[in-house]
């Protein structure tokens, strides 16, 4: 049972969810192989190496595939497929982008976003924002499927020894006629919303940008990763990539504090899997409080400073 | 300039679903069904591309049952010129729908094809992608923001660390996010003209395209619940339970 993971990496780190991708195929079969795509990224192959959980890392180094561009990609991603029987990515908006590419290529129907692997061919998902929960079988010979990253642990080092492939240029597809112009990323010290520990969000009951910078030195003192609902978001509060939901990001950290977020169904789905949940909210009716393990009905802006104050008392 | 906009029939975002017992399936009995919203958000930039001068005429597209006429005459009031409905079963998976669609675009040559990024009630999240697979057609999914010149389309995409900007040349694909626009409401003048406007409903045997299944879903369940937990008085408690009931605070 060969499986094949293409990894994601900025060209310079592998992404971390990789590592949660990588637990997902090791539950499916031990014969991994990882794809590396990308632009000047052996660091990247050399830390697939250094996990010593793949027999090979095919490289793929091109400037063609330094923005994952999603014909670029998927036309590589098929060229290997034959030796596979399983082809997994994490549910990114990289894996979302190309995965649904190879699977048609491929004449196969894709598995998005498991969330449990059950056996070589039956996997659990999500729908319906969580609210349901399938079981899906492939009958197609080769499955190709998309990871959601908070549904499994990251993968322990192993010590299997892992050979490199550099993927042979000539053989490269023809570029897309597609230009990159250019990525507009946030700067941030502060965890990955993906894989943080500790997450606050903030909701439209923040009221302005401004606000969320109480917001962020609670995430702070915390270690915590900043996210926002929906809301939040739409007006302008904070940018795109903090949204945690449905059609944002799902997270799942041991503590999540929701602030000023009344929880619709679009929020919940991309949180309520985290381990403890607090709800800060001045409306006892919100339904955030329906899940959440501790809440507080107050005044965020009354409550948040002191909040900060006895975290930073206690550390 | 022809937009296609492939819309779906789902669930009412603000409906409650509720998974049934036997583990069949959702139950959609007498549940408010909608245009997909993201659906609805490709139809609005269709228009404003129209109202731009940019396009000239926008193609309602949708794959499904009788039923789905509904959703085809929303977007026909919304400002789409025109509706096709490929008559099919309601529960077709994204690549069959993506192939059903090829066969569409084939015969309507758009320069454009809209798609929403996912339904909201499969999540999948695939058949834009995969239309644009099997067209050979470049693409530019959860788009923020788009703008048309010259055959050329340049795209604000939300990806997971910010945004990406990408000039795709035309035709291509595009998938909406949330944030390309807001959709308008249908005037009452618009949903009384709309009932002029053109449906054309065609069989799938006419496109020539097999409805087999490549997947099957053996069950859907409800998801682990999760209970109220207990409502604090204080900050002071607050803290005092997430350092020694949770133990998530040092």
């Amino acid at each position: 049972m060969s499986i094949l993971v293409i990894a994601d990496h900025d060209n310079s780190e592998l992404k971390p969810v990789t590592r949660n991708t990588l637990k997902a195929a090791s539950e499916i079969g031990d014969e991994i192989d990882v794809l590396i795509a990308g632009a000047a990224c052996f660091s990247v192959a050399q830390s697939v190496v250094d996990l010593g959980v793949a027999r090979t890392v095919h490289i793929a180094d091109a400037p063609t595939f330094e923005h994952a561009i999603a014909e670029n990609l998927a036309a590589m991603v098929v060229q290997l497929a034959s030796a596979y029987q399983h082809i997994l990515t994490a549910h990114t908006t990289t894996g979302k982008n190309f995965l649904p590419r190879v699977a048609a290529l491929l004449d196969v129907q894709m598995i998005s976003d498991i969330v449990e692997v059950l056996g070589s061919n039956t996997f659990k998902r999500p729908v319906y924002a969580g609210n349901g929960i399938a079981t899906v079988q492939s009958n197609d010979s080769t499955k190709v499927i998309s990871v959601r990253g908070t549904a499994f642990d990251p993968i322990e080092s192993g010590t299997v020894a892992t050979a490199t492939n550099n993927l042979d240029a000539a053989t490269f597809p023809d570029p897309s006629p597609t230009t990159y112009i250019k990525d507009e990323l946030a700067q941030s010290e502060r965890p990955e919303l993906n894989n943080a520990k500790v997450v606050v969000s903030g909701g439209r009951a923040l009221g302005s940008s401004e606000s969320f910078a109480l917001l962020e030195e609670l995430a702070d003192s915390l270690g915590a990763a900043v996210g926002a609902s929906r809301a939040a978001v739409d007006a302008g509060y904070v940018p795109n990539d903090m949204q945690v939901g449905q059609t944002g990001k799902i997270v799942a950290p041991e503590l999540y504090i929701a602030v000023g977020i009344s929880g619709a169904i679009q929020h919940l789905a991309g949180m309520k899997d985290s381990k403890v949940i607090v709800a800060i909210n001045n409306d006892p009716e919100a339904p955030i409080f329906q899940l959440a393990d501790y809440g507080l009905v107050a005044d965020l802006f009354e409550v948040i400073p002191e909040f900060i104050r006895q975290i930073k008392a206690g550390s | 300039m022809k937009i296609l906009c492939a819309i779906k029939r789902v669930v009412d975002a603000n409906v409650n679903v509720v998974v049934k017992n036997d583990g069949s399936g959702i139950d959609l009995t007498n549940v408010k069904m909608s245009v997909n919203p993201f659906c609805e958000i490709g139809v609005e930039q269709a228009i404003q591309l129209k109202e731009a001068g940019i396009a000239d005429e926008i193609v309602a597209v949708s794959v499904g049952s009788d039923k789905t006429q509904e959703q085809v005459r929303v977007c026909l009031a919304l400002g789409a010129d025109r509706g096709i409905i490929v008559d099919a079963p309601d529960d077709l998976e994204p690549l069959t729908i993506a192939k059903i669609l090829k066969a569409v675009y084939t015969e309507e040559q758009p320069q454009l094809v809209i798609f929403g990024k996912q339904s909201i009630d499969g999540d999948h999240s695939q058949t834009g992608q995969m239309f644009a697979a099997l067209t050979d057609l470049p693409q530019a999914t959860f788009a923020s923001n788009l703008s048309v010149s010259d055959s050329l389309a340049t795209v604000v995409r939300e990806v997971d660390g910010g945004l990406q900007t990408l000039q795709v040349p035309l035709p291509m694909v595009l998938t909406t996010d949330l944030r390309l626009n807001v959709p308008r409401f249908a005037s009452l003048k618009n949903i009384m003209m709309s009932k002029r406007k053109q449906i054309d409903v065609i069989s799938v045997a006419d496109l020539g395209v097999v409805l087999d299944r490549h997947t099957e879903t053996l069950r859907v369940d409800r998801p682990p619940a999760r209970s109220a937990g207990i409502v604090v008085d204080s900050i002071d408690e607050l803290v005092s339970k997430l350092r020694n009931e949770a133990k998530v605070l040092p």
